[in-house]
């Protein structure tokens, strides 16, 4: 158990209830809050999501709470952004029009190739548990993964995914129709994750509970 | 190729876990938390609670429920019943749930679809369809539980529910429910090779050789009830099966 508090960002959109309970159930003491003050003053944060780019910025606008989650990004402290979370860590995303995200981790979140590399259609959106694998020269020692085995199945469910401009921040992939989908990624203090560890079941709990426990940055 | 999900479903009448034969004649299991907990358990991949009448009385423990399934479980929860409004929707989510099923409202208002996803995302909106064959080849959707005729066609309505914003289609073959016969595959088949979204296929899991064939008719996920219930299988055993049977699901 690890004791650690945990505040979780509400900005009107999101699986807040299932991300407390995950955080709970790691032993984390949980606070829920959309004021920017307890942001300001967080431990750890972690920037829940599930909806449209659209509305996740406009919930977060709306809140004020663009610079405080950028201003915490900076401090060195540790913020995990969980799907559409991580989304909205990059600059842009392409959902319905294009929309400017938080800028955090620099990157475009695009469609999901609607055609397997062997040209054949597939799902959209892409709902279910797949394999998490290393990316290409990344490591998982020292990140949340750490005690994670490659090859683990975690859930997903979107139809947009995060590209990044700088590879080397890419930590997992997750492979949907031939296509190696980002599905976890990092840079210094702040980890994204596509996939939803609080409802990836023991090995997702597992996964949060490695975070949760991760020295400060 | 994805791996194929394996869903525990519980419908639920009020307070308790209910079994019926296509949709009619309901037996009362008991409370269904503890159910849900030993699917979890046991490596369910999601969950899906339906309240069968709840469209009849208005809904009813559903919020309830699912505050005390997502306390405990960490895997997807799908929830259908009653539902008529965005509020609806909200309060459910809030409760715990990760997406909410409907029928009856949505085939009586197809623009409730278009307001769930805008507001939530087409992921948190899984179209119901429980469908009755009416002659081979065409289906027809039918609401409040099983009992009423919409006069729909199960194939049309499911490329009309995609294009207004559904996700996820949950595909309960009503001819098939409880029977233990196998799934529905010309049903099955009809309406995966019309949509692009996953499809649940629902009704009529008797044993394990019923797996591969409705996995090659397009299926994305399993849904499975009584089979559970009554511990005639258990989660483990149905993922062993399926890999024998050579459909992809999770390693657990």
């Amino acid at each position: 158990m690890s004791g650690s508090h945990v505040t979780v960002v509400d900005y009107g959109l999101g699986n807040l209830y299932s991300v407390r309970r995950a955080c709970e159930s790691c032993g984390a003491v949980v606070d829920v809050t959309s004021d920017a003050g307890r942001i300001a003053d967080a431990e750890r944060l972690v920037l829940p999501g599930v909806g449209a780019f659209e509305d996740g910025m406009s919930g977060i606008r709306e809140r004020g709470l663009v610079e405080p989650l950028q201003a915490f990004a900076g401090s060195g402290r540790p913020l995990l952004a969980i799907c559409l979370g991580m989304q909205m860590l990059a600059d842009v995303s392409e959902e319905f029009g294009s929309h400017e995200g938080l800028g955090i981790i620099r990157g475009r979140v695009v469609p999901i190739p609607d055609l397997t590399t062997s040209g054949l259609p597939h799902n959209i959106p892409r709902v279910g548990w797949t394999g998490l694998d290393a990316a290409e020269n990344a490591t998982w020692s020292g990140s949340p993964l750490r005690h994670t085995s490659p090859g683990t199945a975690v859930y997903l469910v979107h139809s947009y995914h995060f590209v990044c401009a700088d590879a080397s921040q890419l930590l997992a992939v997750s492979d949907y129709g031939g296509h190696a989908i980002a599905s976890a990624i990092r840079a210094k203090n702040v980890v994204g994750f596509q996939f939803h560890p609080e409802r990836s079941g023991p090995e997702g709990l597992r996964i949060l509970s490695s975070w949760l426990t991760d020295a400060m940055a | 190729m994805s791996n194929v999900r394996l869903i525990a479903r519980l419908d639920v009448k009020g307070p308790n876990l209910i079994k019926g034969v296509h949709l009619e004649g309901l037996r009362v299991l008991g409370p269904p938390h503890e159910f849900a907990q030993r699917y979890y358990e046991q490596g369910a991949d999601e969950l899906i609670y339906i309240d069968i009448v709840a469209s009849l009385y208005g809904r009813s423990k559903l919020t309830e429920i699912v505050r005390s399934a997502a306390h405990d479980v960490f895997v997807p929860i799908t929830v259908g019943g009653g539902i008529r409004t965005v509020d609806d929707v909200r309060e459910l989510l809030r409760a715990g749930a990760d997406k909410v099923a409907a029928n009856t409202a949505v085939v009586r208002r197809p623009q409730l679809i278009t307001d769930i996803a805008r507001r939530f995302g087409s992921q948190c909106f899984v179209l119901s369809i429980e469908a009755k064959e009416q002659a081979p080849g065409r289906w027809e959707v039918f609401t409040d539980g099983g009992r009423e005729r919409s006069g729909v066609d199960v194939v049309e309505w499911a490329q009309r529910g995609v294009a207004l914003g559904a996700g996820e289609i949950l595909l309960t073959s009503i001819d098939r429910e409880g029977t233990r016969k196998g799934f529905d595959l010309a049903l099955t088949r009809a309406v995966t090779s019309a949509v692009r979204v996953p499809v649940i296929a629902s009704g009529g899991y008797g044993d394990s050789s019923h797996l591969r064939p409705v996995v090659d008719a397009g299926a994305a996920a399993i849904a499975v009830a009584d089979a559970f219930h009554f511990k005639r299988t258990t989660m483990p055993e149905l993922r062993a099966a399926a890999l024998q049977a050579g459909v992809t699901v999770r390693r657990v």
